[in-house]
């Protein structure tokens, strides 16, 4: 049994910390960490409820391939509804904390209720307490982290924690683990944050050893590691160049949201590259990146950890910023750099350094930014009302924005309600370019067609991680297909959803599916939970997890209406490169999709579609 | 024969096939006699095949298949990358 049994109930409402068994009967249906927890939370959770208020839960959930030999068996994730969105929220996170909250004998933890004054979460193996965290409110996740190891005098205590993003209700907020690793989308940082939660700090020591078959498990583990090893991606390519290394190619692909999706390709695209990040400064004659990094178990190490140039105007004189850190990826550049104009290298580094230190979404946050520069392009926001000049491409606004972002000061404020908020409250709602309020990733919908289906239906607002047909429509993986055509793209999105949602429950990363499919990780499985876990149980457990998010989406509110795109990328035509004069055809490819899936009209799953999949 | 001029492009460690210079901008201009293929391009170069994975031509998806008949165009930009991924 891959799964420690065991969940801890933390009601903040009383201080108090529970012990309950973990229901195995759920656990043959959702194996682990989002589909298991998510099935928690909804069976406990009103669908309506404000994401703000004490009635709303949130759980941090392990996976049974968590803490396991399995390559990058690190992953956690937390569930909530989201702040940002008020939809199911579901982030994944790697680093060590998943893994050392496994080794203390937990499966997840359940937080309900509010804390009448701030308190962190203080586990060592089955010692679980709330401790006062008086002293850490206002303090950022950096700060944080050293002030929870001191106290506990263990160096390898693991600790997930919000910053002051997080205390002062930016909507994004992240909780960020091992300094610069994030649950990063959708607010669950915020949710954390309302709860009066400042971080968990977690100690474990009994290791994961208890396996249905261990000798199968290991011989497994071992022969899906080759797989990665062997492969070209991500035995080379991503512990070479990160994620960053897609900038140019969907830059030449015409598909890089550029100043709010006003453009499609940056001309600046190759600056804030991976190709960028490997070159000597002339300044200080050393690299942007200092090496790459691993998660728990991981084999792949794409992690970037970088330094900043020391002469650089946001950092000259804040050397607290100029040792090794986490960053740049792909995403965070994109979002940080290209979303708004932004060519600057170095700024991207400090806003993506201020995002990790006090805990809140670059992709939100540089989104957010795009949307302001825009808004003041067009003059509704002003200088008076920003505090500075803020045309796209000015990397000073972006550096003090984030700064402002991060303390809650001045319009860092309003940055902090997100895209949409502040279009809405400026009279621009369509200049938020996002999914149910949040803010889209790094891939034009005109120019990679599948994308736009991905992001209209993801369960929790835009984003690029529930459906990634990138991997196919650009990168060739498994099979190469059109990006610039609808045709298909119903079945495609359909299959990486479902898929994606078995590596999220298992424990794994989500960048194996590189190298890896369903029949990869199945064996580790097979080998490491109790049960028969089939291809096909899998691969119907997929989708069960899927209607399972739906369903609790359409009970708080969302109708296929919500499955929409911004007016401007389905009206206003691509202006260069190969997607030219394209706009999105969501509207054709979104009742395929509902047909593909078994849903109505309406994006409601159909009852003998319920029926099939045991919901 | 007539010449064209394209725009060759090599990414990631595909860029250590190119001049020194044209490592700045990952882009070197070509003048390739009218019909030059992709695949004598990347002959030309000594790119390894296996590196060769995604191949663009003004950022169209070029199948391994059409690489060799592929003609080059004048004004065209070759874009090529080794396999590699994001997210």
């Amino acid at each position: 049994m891959a799964w420690t049994r065991k969940i801890l109930r933390v009601d903040l409402n009383n201080g108090t910390c529970k012990s309950e068994p973990l229901n195995m009967e759920w656990a043959q249906q959702y194996l682990g960490q989002r589909g298991l927890a998510t099935k928690y939370f909804i069976s406990e959770v009103d669908p309506k409820v404000d994401p703000l208020s004490p009635d709303n839960k949130l759980i941090m959930t392990t996976g049974p391939l968590t803490g396991t030999p399995a390559s990058t068996g690190g992953r956690y994730s937390v569930i909530t509804k989201g702040a940002l969105t008020g939809a199911i929220a579901c982030s994944n996170s790697g680093g060590y904390f998943g893994a050392e909250l496994k080794f203390a004998g937990w499966d997840m933890i359940i937080f309900e209720g509010k804390s009448a004054k701030p308190v962190y979460l203080a586990i060592e193996n089955d010692k679980a307490e709330l401790k006062d965290a008086a002293h850490l409110w206002g303090k950022t996740v950096w700060q944080t982290e050293e002030i929870i190891k001191k106290s506990h005098q263990d160096p390898q205590t693991r600790v997930c924690s919000i910053g002051r993003a997080g205390e002062n209700g930016v909507m994004y907020a992240c909780i960020v683990n091992d300094l610069h690793r994030a649950a990063g989308r959708s607010g669950v940082g915020t949710v954390m944050g309302s709860k009066n939660l400042k971080a968990v700090a977690v100690r474990g020591t009994q290791g994961v050893s208890i396996m249905k078959d261990a000798k199968a498990f290991m011989s497994a583990a071992t022969a899906a590691k080759k797989v990665l090893a062997e492969n070209a991606v991500t035995g080379q390519g991503l512990p070479t160049y990160g994620t960053q290394v897609l900038m140019n190619v969907i830059n030449e692909m015409g598909a890089l949201p550029t100043r709010n999706h006003r453009d499609s390709q940056f001309e600046d695209a190759r600056k804030i590259s991976a190709e960028a990040m490997i070159e000597k400064r002339p300044s200080d004659g050393k690299s942007h990146l200092v090496t790459n990094a691993a998660c728990f178990g991981c084999t792949i190490a794409c992690g970037r950890i970088s330094r900043i140039d020391e002469t650089h105007f946001s950092v000259v004189n804040k050397p607290e910023y100029w040792g090794a850190s986490g960053g740049l990826e792909y995403e965070a550049a994109w979002a940080l750099g290209a979303a708004n104009g932004v060519g600057d290298l170095e700024a991207l580094q400090y806003a993506n350094l201020i995002c990790n230190e006090d805990g809140f979404d670059p992709i939100s946050f540089g989104a957010t930014v795009g949307a302001a520069m825009e808004l003041y392009e067009l003059g509704i926001l002003t200088e008076k009302i920003i505090g500075m000049e803020a045309p796209f491409g000015s990397a000073k606004a972006l550096c003090d924005l984030a700064q402002m972002t991060a303390r809650g000061e001045g319009f860092g404020k309003e940055l902090g309600l997100g895209s949409a908020r502040l279009c809405e409250k400026y009279g621009k709602p369509e200049l938020s370019m996002g999914v149910k309020k949040q803010e889209f990733p790094a891939y034009d919908s005109r120019g990679i067609q599948g994308m736009g289906l991905a992001y209209a239906t993801s369960n929790r607002g835009a984003c690029h991680l529930r459906g990634y047909t990138v991997a196919s429509e650009v990168l060739g993986i498994p099979v190469k297909t059109d990006p610039l055509v609808t045709e298909g793209k119903a079945d495609l999105v359909k299959a990486f959803q479902d898929a994606t949602a078995v590596f999220d429950s298992a424990g794994v990363c989500i960048f194996t599916t590189f190298a890896w499919t369903l029949a990869d990780l199945q064996p580790q499985l097979a080998a490491a939970c109790e049960g028969d876990w089939t291809m096909e149980k899998l691969a119907a457990m997929g989708e069960r997890i899927w209607n399972m998010e739906r369903q609790f989406n359409n009970a708080a509110g969302f109708t296929a209406k919500d499955d929409d795109l911004p007016p401007r990328l389905k009206t206003e035509p691509v202006k260069t490169g190969p997607a030219k004069g394209l706009v999105s055809g969501i509207d054709k490819m979104l009742p395929e999709y509902y047909q593909a899936r078994g849903w109505d009209a309406n994006g409601v799953p159909s009852k003998e579609t319920l029926k099939r999949l045991g919901l | 024969m007539t010449a064209v001029q394209v725009t060759l492009k090599l990414f990631a460690t595909l860029q250590d096939y190119l001049p020194l210079e044209a490592k700045k901008t990952n882009a070197l201009a070509l003048e390739l006699e009218a019909g030059t293929t992709v695949q004598q391009v990347i002959e030309r170069f000594g790119l390894p095949q296996k590196l060769c994975h995604l191949v663009l031509i003004d950022g169209a998806f070029i199948p391994p298949a059409a690489r060799a008949t592929r003609a080059l165009q004048a004004g065209e930009t070759l874009a090529i990358w080794p396999p590699i991924a994001g997210g």
